[in-house]
């Protein structure tokens, strides 16, 4: 029983194994991240064959690297303009874009915000680890105030965006916020949010213990203690009431979900009716 | 498995188990599957995999209840566990 | 469904012109971000698209529209995007993720006086270089440079064609002049133009490798949604698509990203030569620069100076080999262009010394006229 199994795992089939292991340190939480998401994909009831995955840069971008559905690696911020005209191009696509907080909301941000402006009917996961994995630790658009990163080795002066409530202000039709610990409520999400029709954004808070973990001395399980002990997890909340605190809270659930037309369907109402 | 008060219907109640399966080279040795399993099945070995690192040993495998946290939590897809023959309490 | 190829004669702007072409080319997406002076285009394509059963989309930014327009054709939709100096400078990123990840599109730059917000409604060829290395590493592109709008109509289709034949971003240098000249353009029945149409793979989808070249070089293309499962990466990538960091690798993706239009240079550069058989002085230009150069080859055969014009179709991949020829049989080469000398620079390089290269060029904002040119071209055949 101890042995080591010859089994395979049961996500095998949604891996390209032969790139496994993947690049992701010892107790970064990308990787459960990415789990839940084959996960809820596997899940779907919907051809695989149909689903596409698509990623920007940095530690989170290299998900689309290891899924074994069509998937496309693009460039730093990239990912949602690339999603849209995918879907576009062809609507039967379920589209899933993965990546990084840096990537989607520093150098993405303006994507991200025209996306979900736009209710552009994509699955947008975004893993946040509070900085730059890929290059070593730098602060980022999500790093919490005072806290110390590569490129501010005194503490952040800057704070951070609240991220599902910039989501909601610009238009997300659909919104939640977990922990890479609440793997069956992200998994649950993930799958609403996949036969959601609109915008739908995800953020997940995951653990970096090689980039902020070490500079913040937290060790490898430390920071998902916090995210433990500091969930409040409260479904339909207010994004603008919903708090990311290592003190006082983190405010978790699903907040958002309504309806509007996509823009494929006002196009097509306002184009070819 | 002890109760404070056994469950009217315990007899037609049964409880899952698991046998939990490790692929020990994926394992990069975080931890987290030992420190979340909510039955405390998994213990850190002393064994090191070919990459290094100490993959997670079995303890106590008659606790697992195969609730699969170990398997949703590994970031590496380095443990799973399977549905072993059922057992009432 | 209205129809895609407007057959007969019509008075378009080189914009609508180039529209036209793409939409006869089979076109059926395009992202763009307004910008003077290639607005028409988008404009156009607005109006068009969605009445060919394609699709318009104003993105947020140059960035996003070349994201847009890969991520379409990786879905399997011909798709362009059209923009000017400072939207092309925004592009290089993605042309760098067409290029990588052997994307066909197409991208119309209407060319303006830059550097930077430079002179937004005046013309100039000034980005030519930027069309060539514009995105980091090295890397071979095809740029085509039309002179007119039936040209840009033609080249617009040329171009789509290239870019399925090779799987490379294709570039339409136009400029301001050409875009916003109206004249006569004819669309030809639909059964008159040729398309080509990207390789695509046959057998058995789990072997398939999305990057394992065909017999020309060129790689069939899965799309997204057809189940081969594909993965594509801007890293350094094998015949898999998986990423590989070595030298190896890279060396081995070089040679196929170059060698696929190294390897096909008849098949793909196109030029014209114009009285160049007997010629002593070769003009070389194109674009808006080779119409005032034409006049002048006329005006000098008139006064009894063997002139002639090699006018480049395709500007790169360069025609290196026809500039060494012409250099060994003519006096002297000079290149028209509305820059301080880029192309040029090219001319002077494969002209190796066996005549004189020289440039007639100014840094943008008006055409080179006729009489610049003829009077440089007496001034050679003078001697003086």
């Amino acid at each position: 029983m101890n042995a080591a199994t010859t089994q395979k795992h049961p996500l095998d089939g949604m891996l390209r194994t032969d790139r496994i292991p993947h690049i992701w340190c010892p107790g970064c939480g990308i990787g459960t991240v990415f789990s839940s998401s084959l996960i809820a994909i596997s899940s779907m009831g919907t051809d695989p064959m149909k689903t596409a995955v698509v990623s920007g840069i940095g530690c989170s971008g290299r998900g689309a690297g290891y899924v074994n559905l069509d998937s496309y690696h693009t460039t730093h911020g990239r990912a949602i303009p690339f999603a849209t005209g995918m879907k576009l191009a062809n609507p039967e696509l379920t589209v899933v874009v993965f990546s990084g907080d840096g990537d989607l909301f520093a150098i993405g941000g303006n994507h991200f915000i025209h996306a979900a402006r736009r209710n552009m009917d994509l699955t947008v996961i975004c893993v946040n680890n509070l900085n730059y994995g890929m290059t070593g630790g730098q602060a980022a658009a999500t790093t919490p105030h005072l806290a110390k990163t590569s490129t501010t080795q005194r503490g952040n002066p800057e704070g951070p965006f609240n991220l599902p409530l910039l989501a909601y202000a610009c238009g997300a039709t659909f919104i939640a916020r977990w922990t890479m610990l609440h793997t069956r409520d992200l998994t649950q999400s993930i799958s609403e949010a996949l036969t959601h029709t609109g915008f739908s954004f995800i953020e997940v808070l995951a653990p970096c213990p090689t980039g902020y973990g070490r500079k913040n001395k937290l060790k490898n399980s430390d920071l998902l203690k916090v995210y433990q002990e500091k969930a409040i997890i409260k479904n339909g909340a207010n994004p603008a009431e919903t708090i990311l605190d290592m003190e006082q809270g983190i405010t978790l659930g699903k907040f958002v979900e309504y309806d509007r037309p996509t823009y494929a369907d006002n196009y097509k109402s306002v184009n070819c009716d | 498995m002890k109760f404070w008060r056994v469950p009217l219907d315990s007899d037609e109640i049964v409880i899952t188990r698991g046998v939990v399966h490790i692929i020990e080279d994926r394992c990069k040795g975080c931890g987290y599957c030992i420190d979340y399993c909510p039955r405390d099945v998994l213990e850190a070995s002393s064994r090191f995999n070919s990459k290094g690192y100490h993959p997670p040993a079995v303890k106590q495998p008659d606790l697992c209840v195969n609730c699969h946290y170990c398997e949703a939590v590994c970031p590496d897809f380095a443990i799973f566990s399977v549905e072993a023959p059922a057992q009432p309490i | 469904m209205e129809s895609a190829v407007l057959s007969g004669e019509h008075f378009f702007n080189g914009d609508v012109a180039c529209a036209e072409g793409a939409l006869a080319a089979g076109c059926r997406f395009f992202a763009g971000y307004p910008i003077t002076p290639a607005t028409e285009i988008a404009e156009h394509m607005s109006k068009r698209l969605p009445g060919v059963g394609g699709h318009f989309i104003q993105m947020e930014d140059e960035i996003s529209a070349m994201a847009a327009i890969i991520g379409a054709s990786c879905a399997g939709v011909k798709s362009m995007t059209a923009t000017s100096g400072p939207g092309f400078s925004l592009m290089m990123e993605n042309i760098g993720l067409g290029i990588a990840m052997e994307t066909p599109c197409v991208l119309v730059n209407v060319q303006r006086a830059g550097p930077s917000t430079g002179l937004p409604t005046l013309g100039a060829q000034g980005d030519m270089m930027q069309a060539r290395w514009g995105s980091h590493g090295h890397y071979e592109i095809i740029a085509l440079a039309p002179s007119s709008p039936q040209e840009i109509f033609y080249q617009t289709i040329t171009a789509f064609n290239l870019s399925e034949t090779y799987r490379v971003p294709v570039l339409v240098m136009a400029d301001e002049i050409v875009g916003h000249l109206s004249e006569r353009v004819i669309i030809p029945d639909a059964s008159k133009i040729k398309l080509q149409s990207r390789p695509r793979p046959k057998g058995r989808k789990d072997r398939f490798k999305p990057f394992h070249p065909g017999p020309n070089g060129v790689a069939p293309m899965a799309h997204a949604g057809e189940g081969y499962m594909v993965h594509f990466t801007g890293l350094t990538h094998d015949e898999r698509g998986y990423p590989v960091m070595t030298a190896e690798a890279q060396a081995e993706m070089m040679e196929r990203i170059t060698g696929k239009i190294r390897r096909n240079l008849d098949k793909i550069i196109q030029v014209e030569k114009y009285r160049l058989e007997d010629a002593d002085i070769a003009i070389v230009s194109y674009g808006i620069s080779s119409r005032s150069s034409q006049a002048a080859v006329d005006e000098a055969r008139e006064q009894g100076i063997k002139a002639g014009l090699l006018r480049l179709l395709t500007v790169w991949p360069f025609p290196e080999d026809m500039i060494r020829e012409l250099a060994r049989r003519v006096k002297c080469l000079i290149t028209v262009e509305l820059n301080l000398g880029q192309i040029h620079l090219e001319v002077q390089r494969c002209s190796e010394g066996k005549a004189p290269a020289l440039l007639i060029g100014h840094a943008g904002g008006s055409a080179i006229t006729p009489e610049e040119i003829l009077e440089k071209i007496k001034k050679q055949a003078s001697g003086s």
